[in-house]
C-alpha cells in the first residue's frame, strides 16, 4: 500500500492514551478499569506525516498537543438515524385523542 | 516543570481553582462543615438588573412563554373531570446557542473578559459547551470544551458528537475523552497550562445567570394570565438550573410557587461505566447526576458549588426515557415545535402532574432545547436500538434503563414517580458529616438551611449517627 503523505498545516485529528489501565483512579467500575483513558483532539499538523504516525499539532487555541494521527479534515457524520416507525404511531395516538380519529370525522 | 502526575495535579487543585475562578473559597468556610452560601453568591458582584442588561446585550433571555393548548387538551383526555392544569413552556431553545445554558455562560464569559482572562474552559458534554463557545465568540475569548464522548470501542454518543460540532462551529477547541471521572485531571491540566477562566457550571456566576429565567417566568405569567404560575417543573442534573430558577422566582414574587425537580430515571446504570455509557439515551437531566448532586453538591469542579437544589425543591419526581421521547414527539405534532428530548424531561413530568391539578391552575415547563442531527429523538431512539436496547410500546413503568425504552401505549400511562425528600435529606447530612466526629451550632443551622429540615430532624439524625455536639 502506498501511503499518501499528509502535508504540513493540514487540519487533522489525533488520538492519545492519557492514562493506561494501571494508572487510572481507584473506584472505577470493573469494565472501565480494564480500558485506558483516551483523548481525541483536532489541530493543524506541524510537519508532514502519515496516518498512524506520532505527530505534533497546533490546536484552535494555539496549544501544542502530541498524539497518533487518525484523521484528515475530520468530518461530522452524525445524523437522524434510521427511521423509527413508532413515532408515526405516537402521532396517531395523540392526534386522535385531541382532534378525533379519521373514523370519527 | 511542575509534576504532571495524576496525584500531583489533583494535589494542586485548590491553587488552580483559586486562580481560574478568581474566588478564594476558604473565606466562606464556617464551623466544621458549614459555609456562608448567601455571601458567596452576593460577593459575585452582579445584581439581577445588571445580569439582565448583560444578557440582553448578548442574545440571551426574554424568551417567549408559550401556552401548550393542545398538550393541555391531551392531558385533560386522561384526567378526572375538572382536572388538567394549563401547561405553559418557556421556549429557552430561542436563546443564542439553543438552550437555557446560554444564561449561565453569559455571565461567566462577561466576567472572564472583564477580569482580563484571555480564554475560558468548561468541562461539559451537554448544551453548556455550545453556550460557552457561543458567548466566548462574542467576547473574543478563546475557548476549550472538555467532553466525555466516546466509549472504549470509539463509539461516540450522537448527542455529544453534535455538541462537539456546535462548539467547533462557534470556534472552540474541543477535547474529547473516553469514559471516566479522570476527565477532571485533563480539565485541571488545561486550566493550569492556559491560565484561562474556569467557566464552571457551579460557580456563582453560572447560577446567578439563571435567576433571570425564574424571574421572567413569573413576570411572563403575570402579563399573560394576570397571576403567577402555581407550579414550575425544572429538569434537574447538577442542580444549578433548579437553584437559579427558584432564586429568580423568589425575587419576582412573594407568592409560593411549587418548585418541582424532574429527572429521567436511569436507575441501575453506572455513570462511570464504559459499557453503560452508550446504553443510555440521555446524557444529562438524569438521576445518575441528579441524585448524587442533590445529596452532595460539592462533588462539583469548584470547592463549593453555588447549585444547592435541596434548598429550593418542594418535590422531586422521575420520568422514564420512553415517556420523554413520547412527549417530544407529541410536542412536535400537536404544537408544531420541534425540540430536543433532553429539554423535554420537564415537559413529560409536567404533563403527568398537570393531570393531578385542577383545570384553572397553571404549570410551567421551564425550558426547551434545540434539536438536530444526533440530538433528535429519532436519532436517539435509533442509536438505542443499534446498541441492543429494546424499544417498544407498553407500560413505561416496566422500562429497565440500559435494557429497554418503553413508549407509553396509552396517555394515562405517563406518570411521575416521587423521590422521598426526607431520604435525600438524610443522605445530604450523612455526606456533609462524613469524616467528622462533631459539629457545632453553626453547622446545625447550616444543615437546616441546606436541607430545609427542622432542627429536630437534623439533630435527631446526628444523634443517631453518633456525631457529637461542640460548643461554638
Amino acid at each position: 500500500m502506498i501511503l499518501m503523505k499528509i502535508e504540513k498545516n493540514t487540519w487533522v485529528q489525533i488520538h492519545k492514551i492519557l492514562l493506561n489501565p494501571a494508572e487510572r483512579t481507584a473506584n472505577l467500575p470493573e469494565d472501565t478499569k480494564k480500558v485506558p483513558l483516551e483523548m481525541w483532539v483536532k489541530g493543524y499538523l506541524l510537519s508532514s506525516a502519515n496516518i498512524g504516525d506520532i505527530v505534533i499539532i497546533r490546536t484552535r487555541t494555539g496549544r501544542i498537543e502530541e498524539g497518533t494521527l487518525v484523521a484528515v479534515n475530520p468530518s461530522y457524520m452524525h445524523n437522524f438515524g434510521h427511521f423509527v416507525p413508532e413515532l408515526l404511531k405516537i402521532d396517531d395516538i395523540v392526534k386522535s385523542a385531541v382532534f378525533g380519529s379519521e373514523k370519527d370525522a | 516543570m511542575p509534576d504532571m502526575s495524576y496525584q500531583a495535579l489533583i494535589g494542586r487543585k485548590n491553587e488552580i481553582m483559586k486562580k481560574s475562578v478568581g474566588i478564594d473559597y476558604s473565606q466562606y468556610e464556617r464551623g466544621n462543615i458549614a459555609f456562608d452560601y448567601e455571601k458567596l453568591l452576593s460577593d459575585s458582584g452582579y445584581s439581577l438588573d445588571e445580569i439582565m442588561r448583560i444578557q440582553h446585550q448578548s442574545g440571551v433571555g426574554n424568551t417567549p412563554l408559550k401556552e401548550l393548548r393542545n398538550i393541555t387538551a391531551l392531558a385533560r383526555k386522561a384526567a378526572k373531570p375538572g382536572f388538567g392544569a394549563r401547561i405553559f413552556v418557556k421556549d429557552e431553545s430561542l436563546n443564542d446557542s439553543g438552550s437555557f445554558k446560554a444564561r449561565r455562560a453569559s455571565i461567566s464569559c462577561y466576567h472572564a473578559k472583564k477580569s482580563g482572562y484571555t480564554g475560558v474552559i468548561a468541562a461539559t458534554s451537554g448544551n453548556y459547551g455550545a453556550a460557552v463557545a457561543s458567548q466566548a465568540a462574542k467576547y473574543g475569548l478563546k475557548c476549550i470544551i472538555v467532553q466525555e464522548c466516546f466509549d472504549s470501542r470509539g463509539i461516540g454518543q450522537p448527542e455529544i458528537i453534535e455538541k462537539a460540532r456546535a462548539c467547533e462551529a462557534y470556534g472552540a477547541e474541543v477535547i474529547q475523552l473516553s469514559v471516566g471521572p479522570e476527565l477532571f485531571y485533563t480539565f485541571l491540566r488545561l486550566l493550569e497550562e492556559t491560565g484561562y477562566f474556569n467557566a464552571s457550571l457551579y460557580s456563582p456566576f453560572s447560577v446567578k445567570g439563571i435567576e433571570t429565567l425564574g424571574y421572567e417566568i413569573v413576570k411572563d405569567s403575570l402579563r399573560l394570565n394576570g397571576r403567577e404560575p402555581d407550579a414550575v417543573v425544572i429538569t434537574n442534573a447538577g442542580g444549578g438550573n433548579l437553584t437559579g430558577t427558584a432564586r429568580g422566582m423568589l425575587q419576582a414574587t412573594d407568592k409560593k410557587i411549587e418548585t418541582i425537580a424532574a429527572s429521567v430515571n436511569l436507575k441501575g446504570l453506572h455513570m462511570a461505566s464504559d459499557h453503560d455509557f452508550n446504553r443510555k439515551s440521555f446524557t444529562t437531566g438524569h438521576t445518575g447526576f441528579g441524585i448524587p448532586f442533590v445529596t452532595l453538591p460539592d462533588r462539583s469542579d469548584v470547592p463549593r458549588s453555588a447549585a444547592r437544589p435541596l434548598r429550593y425543591m418542594d418535590r422531586y419526581v422521575t420520568v422514564n426515557q420512553g415517556e420523554v421521547f413520547f412527549m417530544t414527539e407529541a410536542l412536535t405534532v400537536l404544537e408544531g415545535i420541534e425540540r430536543g428530548p433532553a429539554g423535554n424531561i420537564s415537559l413529560a413530568a409536567a404533563f403527568a402532574i398537570a393531570r393531578e391539578m385542577p383545570e384553572d391552575k397553571i404549570i410551567v415547563v421551564q425550558e426547551t432545547e434545540y434539536t438536530g442531527a444526533g440530538k433528535h429523538h429519532q436519532a436517539q431512539l435509533d442509536f438505542a436500538r443499534q446498541n441492543g436496547i429494546d424499544v417498544r410500546f407498553g407500560d413505561p413503568k416496566d422500562e429497565i434503563p440500559g435494557e429497554s425504552i418503553i413508549l407509553p401505549a396509552r396517555i394515562e400511562d405517563i406518570r411521575v414517580e416521587d423521590i422521598d425528600l426526607d431520604g435525600l435529606r438524610d443522605s445530604f447530612i450523612r455526606n456533609a458529616v462524613k469524616n467528622h466526629t462533631s459539629v457545632n451550632d453553626t453547622d446545625i443551622d447550616y444543615l437546616c438551611e441546606e436541607t430545609r429540615a427542622t432542627r429536630e430532624f437534623v439533630t435527631s439524625f446526628l444523634e443517631q449517627s453518633g456525631i457529637k455536639r461542640e460548643e461554638d
